[in-house]
């Protein structure tokens, strides 16, 4: 259990690269926390200078109110799970476990009774005299996450760790941590690029883009409320349809018109596009592919288009159509088959319309 | 019935005989006159009288070998042998690491630095040698030269008994460190950073972390190193020929030098191809027990 806060961090590399760039995060005992971004947005050197692999060139590391920044790794009491799992591949299972006590100089028996305990909860009992080699990646993970486990570290350190499964076994052991996280009952950083694993794995998630932290909200909140269009378009598979719209007032009411129809305002967001002097000019609109649906009225048309893909998943069907606004994504449940080139109207739900400043891209309305 | 169908089978069998050894014969040509006949040969002149001029020769059995192993000079010359192999092997092995291990991480003239530590193994051994005879001489010579800067009293290298065999040990070690240190170099290139990474966190610090990641990981280079340096031990002659001609007082005779002096100054072939016959029944014996011993330390 720790407290973990990170202020006004910064990674700069010798070729003046600024991988991290003034980052402020603060991380409470117990939480699970998800670095979540692309490739290259220092979601991972955030993660390796909390561990200690990385210097910190500016800003404070404080663990439990202790500043980090000059302490050695090993002396940090952090566990790590690397992405490549970093098993020692001369070593058995339950030497790669019992390494850290053996360094500590623990007692044989204490470390024998420590190691069976770790195996007998990841199910790797039948597995300890085996060497990594001989394993396939969801047991090496396991092995991971026992050799970080078996030290009782304060915080849990994970680096993409489910990254090289193939996806039944990245389920299942997604499934796993969380399980882990439930009994251990400590704190956890997990960096990830798949927001499957953020969204469900996560009490937090911090959404990172070229070093800076872009979001930090709980899922719900970076689905539903997200602060600017990096984070709305990163978050939700497929991601979000994005089209352009002006702001207008009709009749008394707020209206966004596209080009083939337009959009009523509720009273919260007509408020705040008036407070903001947004009536008459040009907005980014966005749309999760959830709220997009068929439209049974001339009235409730948005798009007017044609359906380019029809993909059936089973329980929803995603619809990929050429509009006029460009090309918009439906996921719904109505399975009914749209054919390959046939015409299409979509609404929108009005209500879950997300609206941004077309050159800051930052949210008007949240 | 059956008979034919034998018949046929054989044929069957060997009708492509000849074209799998179209394939094969461009290499079993050389390997079977370069090798092949010539160890059968040596093994059935062991049993020989030859002297190595005469057009005939008796068998004799195993007089030869019997000879030999009544014969001081072959022990002397045997533990010669393992002196010279030891002193070699666990040297080059060493430095040759200290060296990766200096040099693994690039820096302002490291390139150049591991070209001209690599170079004597590139450099012929008579040349080499021939340079030693010169650093070696008891008057003048520079390793004299720096002993006395240092203090230390001058030595007569490879003109005493006492440090002719250290004088070839020498020059055989620095010819074979350049040669390790790139494998070396390579092997340590190879060992994942990220083992390092989860070994600072478990705790290990560098010492740990050298003996219990890194050589562990390096062992496969390590035992091929063993293996290799191994056998040019057992096989170095230019240098002893060049330095000391396997003296003073027989003090550098390893049982190579020993074949060649019993074989072409003796004229003794039937006993000079024994102590050959012995050298590679040794040389099979210790890359057995090496393979063996490699089973519980060597991890691929």
């Amino acid at each position: 259990m720790a407290e973990i806060i990170l202020k006004n961090i910064t990674k700069e590399y010798e070729n003046g690269f600024q991988a991290v760039k003034n980052v402020n995060l603060e991380i409470g005992d117990n939480e699970f926390v998800i670095l979540v971004g692309p490739s290259g947005c220092g979601k991972s050197t955030t993660l390796r200078m909390i561990a200690g692999l990385e210097d910190i060139s500016d800003g404070d590391l404080l663990i439990d109110g202790e500043r980090m920044n000059d302490v050695a790794p090993q002396n940090r009491n952090i566990a790590m799970v690397f992405q490549n799992y970093a098993l020692y591949p001369h070593m058995s299972v339950y030497q790669n476990i019992a390494y850290s006590l053996k360094i500590q100089k623990v007692p044989k028996a204490e470390i024998d009774k420590r190691v069976h305990e770790v195996a007998k909860s990841l199910g790797l009992e039948e597995l300890l005299d085996r060497r990594p080699g001989q394993l396939s990646g969801g047991q090496k993970q396991r092995v991971a996450m026992g050799r970080a486990i078996i030290r009782h570290p304060k915080v849990f350190l994970m680096d993409e760790p489910l990254s090289n499964l193939d996806a039944k076994l990245r389920g299942q052991m997604r499934v796993e941590i969380a399980d882990l996280y439930q009994r251990l009952n400590t704190t956890f950083i997990y960096v990830t690029h798949d927001q499957t694993e953020a969204m469900t794995l996560g009490t937090r998630i911090v959404v990172m883009r070229d070093g800076e932290i872009q979001q930090i909200d709980s899922p719900a909140n970076l689905f539903n409320f997200p602060c600017n269009k990096f984070v709305a378009g990163f978050i939700g598979t497929p991601a979000m349809n994005f089209f352009d719209v002006t702001c207008e007032e009709e009749n008394g009411e707020v209206i966004l018109r596209t080009n083939g129809g337009k959009i009523r305002m509720n009273a919260e967001k007509t408020q705040k596009l008036k407070a903001g002097g947004w009536i008459g000019k040009k907005l980014l609109a966005g749309i999760r592919p959830e709220h997009v649906v068929v439209a049974d009225s001339p009235e409730k048309t948005v798009f007017s288009g044609k359906v380019s893909v029809y993909e059936l998943l089973g329980s929803n069907a995603i619809v990929y159509s050429d509009t006029d606004a460009g090309r918009i994504i439906m996921n719904t449940s109505q399975l009914e088959e749209h054919t390959h080139d046939s015409d299409i109207r979509l609404g929108v739900m009005e209500e879950r319309i997300h609206i941004f400043d077309p050159e800051t891209e930052r949210t008007v309305t949240n | 019935m059956n008979l034919s169908g034998t018949k046929r089978k054989f044929k069957k069998r060997y009708d492509r005989l000849p074209t799998v050894l179209l394939f094969i014969l461009p290499a079993l040509i050389p390997l079977v006159v370069f090798w092949i006949y010539p160890i059968c040969r040596s093994i059935y002149l062991s049993f020989t009288n030859w002297d190595f001029i005469s057009p005939t020769y008796k068998i004799v059995g195993f007089k030869n070998y019997l000879s030999l192993f009544k014969n001081p000079r072959f022990f002397e010359a045997l533990w010669h042998t393992v002196v010279f192999t030891a002193g070699t092997l666990i040297p080059t092995i060493v430095l040759g690491l200290v060296l990766a291990l200096l040099l693994v991480r690039s820096f302002r003239g490291s390139g150049i630095l591991k070209f001209i530590l690599f170079s004597p193994w590139i450099t012929p051994t008579v040349a080499i040698s021939i340079v030693w005879t010169w650093i070696f001489k008891a008057d003048g010579g520079i390793a004299n030269t720096i002993l006395t800067a240092l203090g230390a009293s001058p030595l007569k290298w490879i003109s005493s008994s006492d440090t002719a065999m250290l004088s070839v040990i020498i020059v055989t070690v620095w010819k074979s460190l350049g040669y390790a240190m790139i494998f070396y170099l390579s092997a340590l290139e190879k060992v994942p950073g990220e083992l390092y990474e989860a070994g600072a966190l478990d705790g290990a610090n560098k010492v740990q972390q050298f003996f219990d990641i890194t050589l562990p990981s390096i062992s496969p280079t390590t035992f091929f190193l063993m293996i290799i340096t191994m056998v040019n031990s057992l096989q170095a002659y230019d240098q002893i020929q060049v330095l000391t001609q396997g003296g003073p007082s027989g003090s550098t005779r390893t049982l190579l030098y020993m074949y060649y002096q019993l074989g072409f100054q003796e004229f003794n072939m039937g006993q000079a191809t024994a102590v050959a016959v012995i050298m590679i029944l040794l040389t099979v014996a210790l890359s057995v027990l090496q393979f063996k011993a490699s089973e519980k330390w060597v991890h691929y």
